[in-house]
């Protein structure tokens, strides 16, 4: 024993602590990496939670058959509320999370992407569209989910598309929205594109109204009274119903009702509340992709998990919540590491092809913002009681119906 | 609703915090009747006013009456605690997914000329003008409502006169249920239910029976009309979304001006 050295002591303990770093950074490899899920699967959101929410759980199997790596989701509920979700998020890091995914609703997103960036733990959002969440100069907050200005003048391209293709237009609009985060990004949005994107009706009036509102009949009279042929909406689920049965009952027919990309009218909860007066409402939205063999997979494990449910309904909501999670796995893969800062960079250097990610658009690389762009829309008719792509036409299920029938 | 809150406030002098949550277990018993018997709601109506009146009976005599005299923030915390176990085993039970009836009314409208009346809306009215006459009939021309009124002029009074007064106060609960199982049958048929549905109407029924007068039944109905018609106009003139501005607005109003309400009494 008296022959060890400080020399020898001090290699050996350099040799073992190089082979210690080693093997660690070899078991994140072999590892699971955690992600945080936040989703509003509680409250004034739940429905719309609880659809993302099935991205998710598809995620852990389809991945590991993909990719080869092992993830565990850490599931938290928002609660539909901001407070509760900082909290959470504060929660799921404080419990291990590597990385967080979420939070569908924009103001509960830019919270959690607080707490991710006091942290350091990236956050990849799934669903929100407010545009300063990629705008605050964070560096460990990611989106792979056009921001509402994009989304808007996405919608508006389409909306003329969808005249084109119907070879009629109205001469008048009016513009409704919710009057939450997103609601207004989107309202600012429309009105700084509606002069860049000529339009052939005139814009009558906008009103706001509130999210969580249980009664809408002002709101409809006023909007009926501008005599407009058609109505924009930028809308949530539980007003959507709530607006178009005020419409019923006040007998107003435009000649459509168009969401230049909101959720909502493609919801599932739309369609069961109203039955056929759920019918003809169109979205111009983000979707998924059916021609990738990767969202023919995912179509089939939801098919298997969930074998009530219509993928239709959830197009948008688990696709997306799954693309968030398969960005986190990649650069998992890639990094070969839990550590934050080495995921977020790998996160930075993603480089997923557009046919080997389930929604519809380009290839997933972010900008220095953290912005994935070239997010596409479709144009998404309710026909046949589920939500039909009806433009663009080589992606096209059915032919689009407009001007809508009259509501009877 | 605001009737019931008015009625329960004027006689036991109990604030119910409750109150939005027993509306919502109304509306999801609407909801389970039609699903399961096909069951109209304003025909549940009838059945669930009289099921939540001995509910009503029961949870004043078990819980309420031990605190009718303890410090209001004691009785607070009790209703407090009764609206969220309502609301927990409602989510329990039901999930928070959105529940309707689908009656063959619902979206129909009566044609006046150019004005559209929404038929269930005129229901809703018509049985909420039916429950506050036969509630007012009730507390006017029977035994029981006259000495429910001895007891809410002064309880100290009707003990001395050898009123019962602990069943009175829970017939009077009793009856403030029965008022919300009608306003919730009602609103079932215009309104989706969540298990999450009560704080935002116990908050308004609380807004309606300030303004009109806390106890008193003419008081309420005034206060609501107030309220519906000042957000209406607030909703036409100004902006839609600054509804509930213009009806907070005029409780603060009432309450520097008047702060008894439009037709309440001076009495604490």
């Amino acid at each position: 024993m008296g022959s060890m050295t400080r020399r020898t002591f001090g290699a050996a303990v350099g040799t073992l602590a190089l082979s210690a770093a080693t093997r660690a950074k070899a078991d994140a490899g072999k590892g699971k990496l955690k992600i945080g899920v936040l989703l509003p699967r509680s409250g004034l959101q739940a429905l719309i939670g609880q659809s993302c929410q099935k991205g998710a759980d598809i995620a852990p199997d389809l991945i590991r058959q993909r990719l080869g790596v092992e993830i565990e989701i850490m599931n938290a509920d928002t609660e539909s509320n901001v407070d509760t979700a900082r909290s959470r998020a504060e929660r799921l890091i404080a419990g291990g999370a590597h990385v967080l995914v979420g939070a569908f609703d924009s103001g509960h997103t830019a919270a959690v992407a607080q707490v991710a960036e006091q942290h350091g733990v990236p956050h990849i959002v799934n669903i929100a569209g407010a545009p300063q969440i990629t705008e605050q100069g964070y560096k460990f907050v990611f989106r792979n989910f056009p921001p509402a200005p994009e989304i808007g003048k996405n919608g508006l391209v389409l909306l003329k598309d969808i005249f084109a293709e119907a070879k009629v237009a109205p001469k008048s609009a009016v513009f409704m929205h919710v009057n939450d985060t997103f609601g207004k990004s989107m309202a600012e949005g429309v009105a700084a594109l509606l002069p860049t994107v000529p339009m052939p009706f005139r814009l009558v009036d906008t009103i706001a109204y509130d999210p969580a509102a249980k009664d809408l009949t002002v709101e409809v009279s006023k909007a009926k009274a501008t005599g407009a042929e058609l109505l924009l909406l930028v809308c949530r689920l539980n007003d959507a119903v709530v607006l178009r049965r005020e419409m019923v009952k006040q007998r107003w027919n435009p000649m459509g009702v168009v969401s230049p990309g909101s959720p909502g009218l493609y919801e599932e909860q739309f369609a069961k509340a109203l039955g056929k007066h759920a019918q003809f409402c169109i979205t111009n939205t983000v979707w998924f992709n059916p021609k990738n063999a990767i969202t023919q997979a995912f179509a089939a494990a939801f098919k298997k998990q969930f074998a009530k449910d219509d993928l239709s309904y959830h197009g948008i909501n688990a696709t997306y919540t799954f693309d968030a999670i398969l960005i986190a796995a990649d650069a998992f893969k890639r990094a070969r590491t839990t550590d934050p800062k080495a995921l977020a960079e790998a996160i930075r250097q993603t480089n997923i092809a557009a046919t080997e990610r389930v929604s519809f658009g380009g290839p997933i690389k972010f900008n220095a913002k953290g912005q994935v762009e070239g997010n596409r829309s479709v144009v998404l008719q309710n026909l046949g009681g589920k939500p039909t792509v009806v433009l663009p036409k080589e992606y096209a299920e059915a032919k689009l119906v407009f001007p809508a029938p009259k509501l009877g | 609703m605001a009737l019931g809150l008015s009625a329960i406030f004027g006689v036991i002098r109990l604030v119910n915090f409750a109150h939005g949550e027993l509306m919502t277990l109304a509306m999801y018993a609407a909801v389970v009747a039609f699903q399961g018997l096909a069951l109209d709601p304003f025909v549940t109506m009838v059945v669930a006013a009289a099921l939540f009146a001995g509910v009503g009976y029961l949870i004043q005599r078990a819980f309420i009456n031990r605190f009718v005299h303890r410090p209001e923030h004691a009785q607070m915390l009790l209703m407090i605690a009764l609206s969220i176990i309502i609301a927990n085993l409602l989510l329990l039970g039901f999930g928070p997914d959105a529940r309707n009836v689908q009656t063959s009314y619902q979206l129909d409208s009566f044609e006046l000329g150019p004005i559209l009346l929404d038929k269930a809306r005129v229901y809703a009215a018509c049985a909420a003008l039916a429950a506050t006459a036969a509630l007012a009939a009730f507390f006017r021309f029977t035994l029981t409502g006259k000495a429910i009124r001895a007891c809410a002029d002064n309880p100290l009074g009707a003990r001395v006169a050898g009123l019962p007064v602990a069943h009175l106060y829970a017939v009077t609960f009793g009856l403030g249920a029965a008022c919300v199982a009608v306003a919730g049958c009602a609103m079932v048929s215009l309104i989706d239910v969540t298990p999450t549905l009560g704080p935002s109407y116990t908050l308004l029924a609380f807004v309606i029976v300030i303004v009109g007068g806390l106890g008193s039944m003419v008081g309420a109905l005034l206060g609501g009309l107030l309220i519906g018609v000042s957000e209406a106009l607030a909703g036409v003139l100004i902006a839609p979304s600054a509804k509930s501005m213009v009806s907070f607005g005029l409780l603060i109003l009432v309450l520097l001006v008047r702060p008894q309400g439009l037709m309440g009494g001076g009495r604490r």
